[in-house]
């Protein structure tokens, strides 16, 4: 058994009235995949924003390498190795697209105002690297985001393109962990099928650990060692795709969107 | 318009979820970062000057020769009743005129999300209108006597003319076309328009410092209300902004038109569709907050009786402190704030700062003024009432 | 689709024209057009600036400044009232007589409003109020002659003028701009008349062929530079715009050498310049340099961090005072004796230090604040500041009201010293510093620091997630903008000697801030133009610029230049690429769109074909 990396007890969050989390317990091990579904307004991106530090739960814990990341800034979070994308892609998009994944490589790197000024041998060496590790990361995209598009803005960028450009942004912080949410929404089943297949390389050859929230149950069974049902912020189900697709709870939670027709 | 009430109150659900999400949001472990220990620090420090100076002010009102006293300030004397009394009073009439003009400041940060920064050039054209009319009138005879009433009304009328349609003209000529861009560009622009409408009075009307006419004795006299004296013009200046502001509160909450406002400061988007006019909102909000600050401009030009080109600068900031103090996009907070605002700086500096050794402290009357800004945000960054914001702004 | 590319979407290039007869005019367009130009001309009139400008003479007997405040007016009303917006996928219409009727009309409702100004003033007297309802204005706007006479002359004037100003549409773009620039050069030769007779005083024939004894270009003068820049226009405009794609299309070793030759030659420019030109025009240059210095360092806090911060001028005064602390003889009665009296050089380095501190120190707790609450709160600051060194309290340390005075030049050994007796020297000291200035902002801006700011002005939310420390990173920008203001306020003390608390006002914020705008945010090249262009010809607060007579009237022309810029080109007169992407971002995509830069998905859903086959290639 493999060291396990997140572990998250009893988290709770409340909006107002509303609790958007209750009493979740997750956790994920080293080198796996894990699929996180649920119906609308589950709570499935909160839990992100909680991991991430962008939003303070209420009470409950996080645990990341054994260590607690609650009252971290996001940033902090990151740096301590854990990065995300966003459902509604949220790219810097007046920066080049070679700028969005060096801008993300801050946390890695250290050279300051000093550095720059001077131009000082370990500046250049450090900007080197970045620039290299850039193109490195959109390189696994294949041709698509290098070349002449380096210098090109992300806004230019088609819809596929900013969701790749953004998991190439978060590979680029070099964490241990990803959090991916809804990766494939919007894309063809042409596209969505190629990137399922990369995110299973993201870890075979990358070495990343993945939580990935997704709707599409191709992507999800195609790729998920374990998959995680929320609904109305609470554990629903969890255990291999074929247990949880076939719980009688998961079914009635999505009811009014047939899980098996999706799963054609 | 019952659709747009019941609306309002749905969004009022909302809005306390909102705004427990913020404190959720914001609730932090202890300070980790240098900078948060800074912040801790200077908090610490600022409420230490504030208590300290307090309790060396306590004593030296009971013994004025305390050793205490005497280490820091030996000249000082401490205040008399009387002159704390008076100082209040200046603060609570000077605050009220903040008050007023913190009111637009509001209503139009709630509406459109954007500080106006020009919005104390409004306050100044009202009291700049209100000085020619008021030497016109002089001039002929009627500002005296029989007459003075309505000759202050006829100026009041000339002011809120004034500072209405500039304000209109502002939204429509420098703001309107800016809606939808990054929210800093018509924060500049607003810099712009303060600077030229500024400097427009001083080409057409020279810098120079111009003093309204005196007013008859009654209005200057002395009177006495519940022991504390009380010029007759301070009276006139709190009596007149109650009542404004009451006239402000009624409109807002009980007429259509205050209700559509209302609604567009929720969601523009959603007042639209309810089918509010969203462009005639936004030039009524323009419109009240400068008939406001009018009214306040010429209350000022009664109490002060002086007026320059740069006069709605420092009133315009400190009202712009007044409505954060408050809490924006709050009118009932706006007001308070003018008014703890007012009466903070008339005070503090002799009764916090003089005890404390620091000669010549009501010079520092303005910086009491910025501190306190300081202070309340980063003590509670949404204000001592509340913000209340548009959706949008809130994120 | 290609027709698509080809049209540049220019009113000039549409295809599709409608003709419309000559009175066949929008009416209501027009009356607003002449009711602004009607009010510009009052404004213009009663502003004082006809009669006070009218000493400075542009063309010696024909033309002063304070007519061409005037004139200009519907000239560029007549022009405006042309403009129209063509959206994509409409016709355009024709231009032709239709403009010219449209012109005609807006410039005579300008006369109409200067005439009837003109009976006005003869028969009411409103001075009181209105300082400028004088006769001065009454016989400028008479030009000393009958009353019937003004009414007439302004009426045909306006109204030539309108249609000048609307038929420039009419021409063929070469020609537009060959007129333009003949213009402004005339122009500008009579603004820059103090520098080229310094420049050129010793050509006396040329000289006295170019400009009037009493100030302003002779008619000869005006004739010839008309002429030559006319026929620059239309012969060498092709060949600036090669050499520049030329330049632009240049990559790697190549474009490095030439900006290397661009620079040097640049630098030896201006270190000979002060050479050739008197005492007035380098006290000038050294202001436009101090005003540049504190604008470059403005557009690392606003520019490229996106921090609107209008305190700036706090960081100049905490400059300007330390180093007159440090080094004056005598500074306050409360420092004690044994503090010694540096040298510049060292007080420069602890002011170096102090701002920095100081930077931070006002930075932390304003960092976390909304953008708009930062500005305010840091004008707080600003005040803040200014009020503690006019304070009675720290009197004694700061010298209160009175300033500190007798601040020593700056000594720099056997190179020499700098002072303000001596403008030269201080604009070389300014040089060498706003030289470091600019290498820092550019150096900034492409590393690591400059891509957290690029990222944190975007979108500081997702910059935080993305692992960069926000706070540090701004503060950083906030402790370099501190840095390069008191390089300022240094140097600024031991060129004018003696600093008072009335020298940092907010408005010094406010003017730096437009300078930053008008140039444009985020380029070094464009603060340059601003600090030049305004410090240079309108002058600073205080400074006087080349056009001396506008001091009373520079602070309405900032204010009305931040506007007209907000409105019109919020990225300034020389953009920052990424600045303008921002602030226009959805026609950036439309022409991205159109030059077919814009990538689409690789494949159309459903159909499951990719027709790229997933490749995409560069299309150049
Ligand atoms: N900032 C917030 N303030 C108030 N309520 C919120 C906030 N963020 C989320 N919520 C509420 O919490 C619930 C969970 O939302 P969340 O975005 O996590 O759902 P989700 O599972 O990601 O749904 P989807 O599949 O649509 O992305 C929703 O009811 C949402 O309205
Ligand atoms: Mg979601």
């Amino acid at each position: 058994m493999s060291e396990r990396i997140l572990d998250i007890n009893k988290l709770s969050v409340t909006f107002g009235g509303l609790h958007a989390l209750r009493d979740l317990d997750f956790h994920v091990d080293e080198g796996e995949i894990v699929g996180v579904i649920g119906p609308n307004g589950a709570g499935k991106t909160t839990f992100f924003n909680m991991i991430s530090g962008m939003v303070a739960p209420t009470s409950g814990e996080i645990l990341f390498e054994g260590k607690s990341l609650l009252g971290l800034d996001p940033n902090q979070v990151t740096a301590r190795g854990i990065a995300r994308t966003f459902q509604n892609v949220r790219l810097f998009a007046n920066m080049t697209i070679a700028e969005n994944v060096m801008v993300a490589q801050h946390c890695r790197t250290k050279q300051g105002v000093w550095g720059s000024l001077f131009n000082t041998r370990a500046f250049r060496q450090e900007e080197r690297e970045i620039r290299e590790h850039a193109e490195k990361v959109l390189g696994f995209f294949g041709t698509r985001l290098i070349g002449y598009r380096l210098e090109q803005p992300a806004s230019v960028l088609s819809y596929a393109n900013r969701r790749r450009l953004e998991i190439a942004r978060a590979m680029a912080t070099k964490s241990r962990l990803l959090l991916l949410d809804e990766p494939v929404a919007g894309m063809n089943p042409m596209e969505s099928a190629e990137l399922t297949g990369l995110i299973g390389k993201l870890r075979s050859e990358w070495g990343f650990t993945i939580v990935m929230i997704e709707h599409d149950m191709n992507v999800v069974r195609d790729v998920s060692d374990r998959v995680v049902c929320l609904d109305h912020g609470e554990t629903l189900a969890q255990g291999s795709f074929e247990e949880v697709s076939s719980n009688p709870d998961v079914i009635e939670a999505y009811l009014g969107r047939p899980l098996e027709k999706k799963t054609t | 318009m019952g659709g747009v009430t019941s609306f309002c109150s749905r969004l009022e659900g909302v809005r306390e979820g909102e705004e427990a999400l913020t404190s959720a949001v914001r609730a932090k472990a202890a300070p980790r970062t240098g900078v948060d220990w800074f912040l801790l620090l200077m908090r610490v420090v600022l409420f230490s000057v504030i208590i300290f100076g307090f309790f060396a002010f306590v004593w030296q009102q009971f013994d004025s020769n305390n050793p205490l006293a005497r280490q820091i300030n030996p000249d000082a004397t401490g205040l008399k009743s009387d002159q704390v009394k008076g100082l209040f009073v200046t603060g609570l009439s000077q605050g009220a005129m903040y008050g007023l003009i913190a009111l637009g400041y509001s209503m139009v940060y709630g509406v459109l999300g954007f500080i106006n920064f020009a919005h104390g050039e409004v306050f100044m054209l009202g009291a700049f209108s209100g000085f020619i009319t008021s030497t016109k009138l002089d001039q002929a005879g009627y500002w005296e006597g029989n007459a003075f009433i309505p000759s202050v009304l006829i100026a009041v009328l000339v002011a809120l003319v004034v500072s209405t349609s500039a304000a209109v003209i502002m939204e429509r000529v420098a703001y309107r076309p800016l809606r939808g861009s990054p929210r800093l560009i018509p924060l500049i622009t607003s810099i712009g328009v303060s600077f030229f409408i500024q400097n427009t009075v001083i080409v057409l009307f020279d810098p120079g410092s111009k003093s309204y006419p005196r007013p008859p004795d009654w209005m200057t006299d002395q009177y006495s209300i519940l022991s504390f004296d009380i010029e007759g013009t301070k009276i006139a200046v709190l009596i007149v902004a109650a009542l404004s502001m009451a006239g402000l509160w009624w409109f807002v909450e009980r007429t259509k038109t205050g209700k559509a406002m209302r609604a567009v400061a929720e969601d523009r988007e959603i007042a639209s569709l309810m089918g509010i006019d969203v462009n005639k909102t936004i030039v009524t909000t323009f419109a009240v907050g400068g008939a406001m600050a009018g009214i306040a401009g010429i209350l000022w030009g009664l109490l002060f009786r002086s007026v320059t080109a740069t006069t709605g600068f420092l009133p315009g900031i400190k009202a712009f402190t007044a409505a954060v103090v408050g809490g924006v996009g709050n009118l009932g907070g706006a007001m308070a704030g003018g008014v703890s605002l007012g009466s903070a700086e008339a005070l503090a500096p002799l009764v916090l700062l003089e005890p404390l050794g620091i000669n010549g402290a009501s010079q520092l009357r303005d910086a009491v003024a910025f501190t306190l800004l300081i202070l309340v945000l980063l003590v509670k960054p949404t204000g001592l009432f509340g913000e209340k914001l548009s959706a949008d702004d809130r994120a | 689709m290609s027709d698509l590319i080809s049209n540049d979407m220019t009113e000039d290039g549409s295809n599709e024209l409608v003709d419309r007869g000559a009175f066949d005019l929008d009416w209501n367009r027009v009356g607003r057009m002449g009711a602004l130009a009607a009010l510009a001309m009052w404004f213009v009139s009663l502003s004082g600036m006809p009669v006070d400008l009218d000493s400075r003479a542009i063309i010696d007997p024909d033309l002063s400044l304070g007519y061409l405040a005037l004139v200009v007016i519907p000239v560029i009303f007549g022009w405006l009232v042309g403009n129209e917006v063509v959206l994509e996928g409409m016709a355009a219409t024709k231009r032709g007589p239709r403009d010219v009727v449209a012109g005609a009309a807006v410039g005579l409702l300008s006369g109409l409003a200067t005439a009837i100004l003109l009976v006005l003033i003869n028969n009411f007297d409103i001075r009181d109020p209105l300082v400028n309802w004088s006769p001065d204005l009454l016989s400028l706007l008479t030009f000393g002659r009958s009353n019937a006479f003004g009414i007439f002359v302004w009426l045909l004037l306006s109204a030539v003028l309108g249609v000048a100003g609307a038929s420039l549409r009419l021409l063929a773009p070469r020609i537009r701009r060959a007129i333009i620039v003949v213009l402004v050069s005339v122009l500008s030769m009579s603004i820059f008349q103090a520098v080229i007779d310094d420049l050129f005083g010793a050509i006396d024939p040329l000289i006295d062929l170019l400009y009037a004894k009493t100030g302003g270009l002779t008619r000869q003068g005006a004739i010839v530079i008309a002429v030559v820049s006319g026929g620059l226009s239309l012969t060498g405009r092709g060949r600036i715009k090669a050499a520049r794609d030329d330049y632009a299309a240049k990559t790697g070793p190549e474009r490095t050498r030439q900006t290397a030759i661009m620079l040097a030659i640049t630098t030896v420019l201006l270190i000979v310049l002060p050479f050739f030109t008197g005492k007035i025009i380098n006290e000038l240059l050294a202001n436009v340099g101090i005003f540049l210095l504190l604008a470059l360092g403005l557009n690392i806090v606003v520019g490229l961090a996106g921090i609107l911060d209008l305190g700036y001028v706090a960081f100049f005064a905490v400059g300007g005072y330390t180093t007159a602390v440090l080094t004056a003889a005598r500074p306050g009665e409360s420092w004690p004796d044994w503090l010694p009296h540096t040298p510049w050089i060292v007080a420069l380095l602890i002011t170096i230090v102090i701002a920095a501190m100081v930077g931070l120190f006002i930075g932390a707790p304003v960092i976390r604040m909304r953008g708009d609450y930062l500005a305010i709160v840091t004008l707080g600051f600003g005040e803040i500041i200014r009020i503690l060194f006019l304070s009675d309290w720290l009197n004694g340390f700061f010298g209160g009201a009175q300033g500190i005075i007798n601040i020593p030049a700056a000594e720099f050994g056997f190179i020499g010293e700098v002072s303000g007796v001596s403008p030269r020297s201080v604009f070389y000291l300014v040089l060498v510093f706003a030289a470091i200035a600019i290498y820092a902002s550019w150096r900034l801006e492409r590393s690591r620091l400059g891509r957290a700011w690029m990222a944190i002005r975007e979108d500081e939310s997702v910059a935080e997630a993305m692992g960069i420390n926000t706070v540090n990173a701004k503060l950083m920008a906030f402790v370099v903008g501190a840095v390069l203001a008191s390089f300022a306020g240094a140097i600024f003390s031991a060129k004018v000697g003696s600093i008072f608390p009335s020298s940092f006002l907010i408005l010094i914020s406010i003017i730096i801030l437009v300078v930053v705008i008008v140039g444009g945010m985020g380029n070094i090249l464009g603060v340059i133009v601003g600090a030049v262009v305004l410090i240079g010809i309108l002058g600073g607060p205080r400074q006087p610029g080349l056009l001396t007579e506008f001091s009373e009237y520079k602070l309405l022309i900032y204010g009305a230049l931040l506007i007209w810029m907000m409105l019109q080109r919020p990225e300034g007169l020389v953009p920052n690429v990424r600045r303008s992407r921002e602030l226009h971002q959805e026609e950036f995509l439309q022409d991205a769109w159109l030059k077919g830069e814009v990538d689409h998905d690789d494949g159309t859903p459903g159909d499951g074909v990719d027709p790229d086959g997933g490749t995409e290639v560069a299309p150049a």
